[in-house]
């Protein structure tokens, strides 16, 4: 068995530690601030919701419900103590986030945790459209459409810390964000993590081996629970108002998307997936309408082409790092790269064309495309952007023959050494 | 008696609507196990294709070439991504038809603009078909079942009278000994993935100017087909025609009634105070937990019978 706690994961982690702690002081504008808390948030539900799909191989579909009562309890929880009800330190608020996220799993998953595979995806959906149902109609604890406001600086200042600044809700939720990573991974690491492991590759065996299917995925789900609540109870935190949407299909259908780009078949993968998708979210819609078009279409090629995700495509990689074959692989890649881009830059100016031609509003159509000013109106600019797309398209064919040749040589190198 | 036969009219015409739906995806899960998440997306395209169709050409030929389209469109997604997908198994399928329904959602955002479009009932059915009581009943609505009556009857004839149908029905449970027999299941698969799209967008055809056509249907429409499949039953047609009748009833009476438990309770004596905490939870009425209850129904089904009513698979 390999050690756990290994000299290199101590110096990685305090490493990545010190990275976090650092960030602010290269991106100081606010709104990168609040981008990287969204972040941090958007990490520890991807890696929540990854324990149960990626490891216990439960596909979920309403894995918000947990984040999203995990917010609502713990904006609650501020309330009274903004009211002098009851007094708890806004640092460990997430932890009511998560016991609340924690008691749901417990109870929710006990009843859907009876069945897996697609009758589970069903379940998980028809409760979270439940839950999202509900949340209109309960309004004395949900806050019907308003949702619930609650203020982060209910605990006053202690050794100058309010809460009140954006800086300060940043290391708040950095520091939670290590401390869940690591209970995440440690869990992996038990005899827990592996039978839920063994669980989704193989349930009858693992029956065999004496462990109860039902019950082991039931309390994956309970701590996946905790875990997501805990995510939540830091939304809350951080945007001072919880809503019905926080729990709603949307959100749950993102984190599937986030852990899917990212990769789920290793524990890192929806970290990836998690700051990838919340980047094109935020700064992505600045720029472009069609961006939840893009982001769709980038999920699909994901699908279709490297179900691993992101983090598949990195470990592809492992092997031919080791044999140091590495620059053997560049030519073609910055070949297949710029290809691409032309490709890429072909696609986006012509979906750019056509949302301004249907934007009704507008007297001028003509815009900004990366400098060049582009105006649908114009026959010419359509007829250009069409053969910068086809000959993109053409160019990006003719070099996926020169990587493949490329990994070919590599791979029948690797498998004389034995190391594929 | 004229409410509760109103809303029954109402309520059918509804489920037939529903089950129109819910043919197409029963179909294609039972034959190659993959829950089309993008099948309402379908729904919404067939009535769009109609609404841009019927501009150029009127309601009649729109309802057969939007139909066509949508088929198409179906078939190119089986055979260029369905395919592609199927090796990496059910899962990597379930997710690419739930990111193409995202997909087909901005590109119909795209085209025609996130505003609902102008999509009529033609002309011709502009009357009132007969008076119950005092509630006039649209004509619209009687040509919504007979189309969705005549939709059922073709699709049970096809699928049991005609050689096709024959080879459809047989690989449904055996596609190896169907294939070693000599036919293109493959094709056969395409095929049934392309009917069962041309199916959805029918149904958008005729609901899209019943109901408002607008990018938010898919969605509206989605997420009650699929209880509606899981309900009657994952890969049994008739399930799935009792359970879209069900549901259908269910939610158009649910919607209509405006009682609350406080009505019962004042009705037998007890009467709770406005400013008491607990008056919130006990004035919700029928009406508003109404998008509740199809859930619940599946949920319920789930835990106690996953085969569903009259599922023949539960995965």
């Amino acid at each position: 068995m390999n050690p756990v706690i290994t000299k290199r994961r101590i110096i990685f982690w305090a490493a990545a530690a010190l990275f976090f702690a650092l960030l602010p002081f290269v991106f100081t504008q606010s709104f990168a601030l609040s981008m990287l808390s969204q972040m941090g948030i958007a990490i520890i539900f991807a890696l929540s919701y990854n324990m149960l799909l990626g490891q216990t191989g439960l596909l979920s579909f309403g894995h918000a419900v947990y984040f999203g009562l995990g917010a609502f309890f713990c904006a609650h929880a501020l309330n009274f103590v903004g009211a002098g009800k009851f007094w708890f330190p806004v640092t460990f608020m997430p932890l009511v986030g998560g016991l609340a996220g924690m008691f749901f799993g417990l109870v929710l998953g006990f009843v859907t945790t009876r069945r897996a595979g697609t009758p589970f995806a069903m379940i998980s959906l028809g409760i979270a459209e439940m839950v999202a149902a509900s949340a209109l109609m309960f309004t004395g604890f949900f806050g019907g459409e308003g949702g619930i406001a609650t203020d982060r600086t209910v605990g006053g200042t202690v050794m100058g810390i309010s809460y009140g600044p954006q800086i300060q809700v940043y290391y708040l939720i950095t520091g939670w964000c290590l401390v869940c990573i690591i209970g995440m991974f440690a869990i992996t690491q038990t005899p827990l993590g592996r039978m839920a492991n063994a669980v989704r590759d193989n349930p009858e065996r693992a029956k065999f081996v004496g462990y109860n299917p039902t019950r082991v995925r039931w309390l994956m789900m309970t701590l996946a629970g905790f875990f997501a609540g805990v995510g939540g109870g830091l939304a809350a935190i951080n945007y001072e108002i919880v809503t019905a949407e926080t729990l709603g299909v949307m959100a749950s259908g993102n984190v599937v998307l986030m852990a899917f780009i990212g990769g789920i078949g290793h524990f890192w993968g929806p970290i990836i997936g998690a700051v990838l998708v919340t980047l094109l979210q935020s700064a992505l819609s600045n720029y472009t309408k069609a961006w939840l078009l893009y982001f769709g279409l980038f999920f699909l090629v994901i699908i279709m082409f490297s179900p691993g995700g992101i983090a598949n495509l990195i470990t592809l990689h492992k092997p031919v790092r080791q044999a140091g074959r590495l620059k053997r692989l560049l030519p073609s890649y910055s070949l297949s790269g710029g290809a691409g881009l032309v490709m890429l830059l072909g696609f986006f100016a012509l979906i750019e064309m056509i949302y301004h031609f249907e934007a009704k509003e507008a007297a001028n159509k003509a815009f900004s495309f990366f400098g060049i000013t582009l105006d649908p109106t114009q026959a010419t600019f359509w007829i250009g952007t069409l053969v910068v797309l086809a000959a993109g398209i053409a160019m990006f064919y003719a070099t996926t023959r020169v990587v493949k040749r490329a990994w070919d040589d590599i791979t029948a190198e690797l498998q004389m050494k034995g190391m594929v | 008696m004229e409410f509760f036969l109103v809303t029954l009219l109402n309520s059918l015409s509804y489920g037939l609507l529903l089950f129109m739906l819910s043919s197409g995806l029963t179909l294609i899960f039972s034959m190659m196990g993959v829950l089309n998440f993008a099948h309402a997306s379908f729904y919404m395209l067939g009535a769009y294709f109609a609404y841009q169709t019927g501009l150029y050409f009127g309601f009649w030929p729109a309802l057969f070439l939007s139909p066509l389209l949508v088929g198409a469109l179906g078939a190119l997604t089986e055979r260029y991504g369905l395919r592609t997908v199927h090796k990496f198994g059910h899962v990597a399928e379930l997710l690419f038809t739930f990111g193409l329904a995202y997909v087909i959602e901005e590109i119909v955002h795209l085209i025609w603009g996130r505003a609902p479009v102008d999509y009529r009932i033609p002309a011709e059915f502009d009357f009132t078909l007969f008076t119950l009581f005092t509630t006039q009943y649209p004509a619209y609505r009687g040509f919504m079942m007979l189309v969705s009556v005549g939709m059922l009857a073709a699709l049970y004839l096809g699928l049991t009278r005609t050689r096709i149908g024959l080879v459809i029905q047989a690989s449904l449970t055996h596609p190896d000994m169907v294939e070693a027999l000599g036919h293109n299941v493959p094709r056969v698969f395409m095929l049934v993935f392309a009917g069962g799209a041309a199916l959805a967008g029918l149904a958008g055809v005729i609901g899209g100017n019943a109901f408002i056509t607008e990018p938010g249907m898919a969605v509206a429409v989605g997420s009650i087909v699929f209880v509606v499949v899981v309900f009657g039953g994952m890969g049994s047609l008739t399930g799935a025609f009792i359970a879209s009748l069900i549901i259908g009833t269910l939610q158009t009476f649910s919607v209509a009634l405006d009682y609350s438990m406080l009505d019962l309770l004042e009705k037998i004596g007890v009467s709770i105070l406005p400013d008491s905490s607990w008056h919130g939870l006990w004035s919700i009425t029928i009406s508003q937990t109404a998008p509740v209850m199809p859930y619940l129904l599946m949920v319920l089904m789930l835990i106690v019978r996953p085969r569903g009513l009259m599922g023949t698979r539960e995965s």
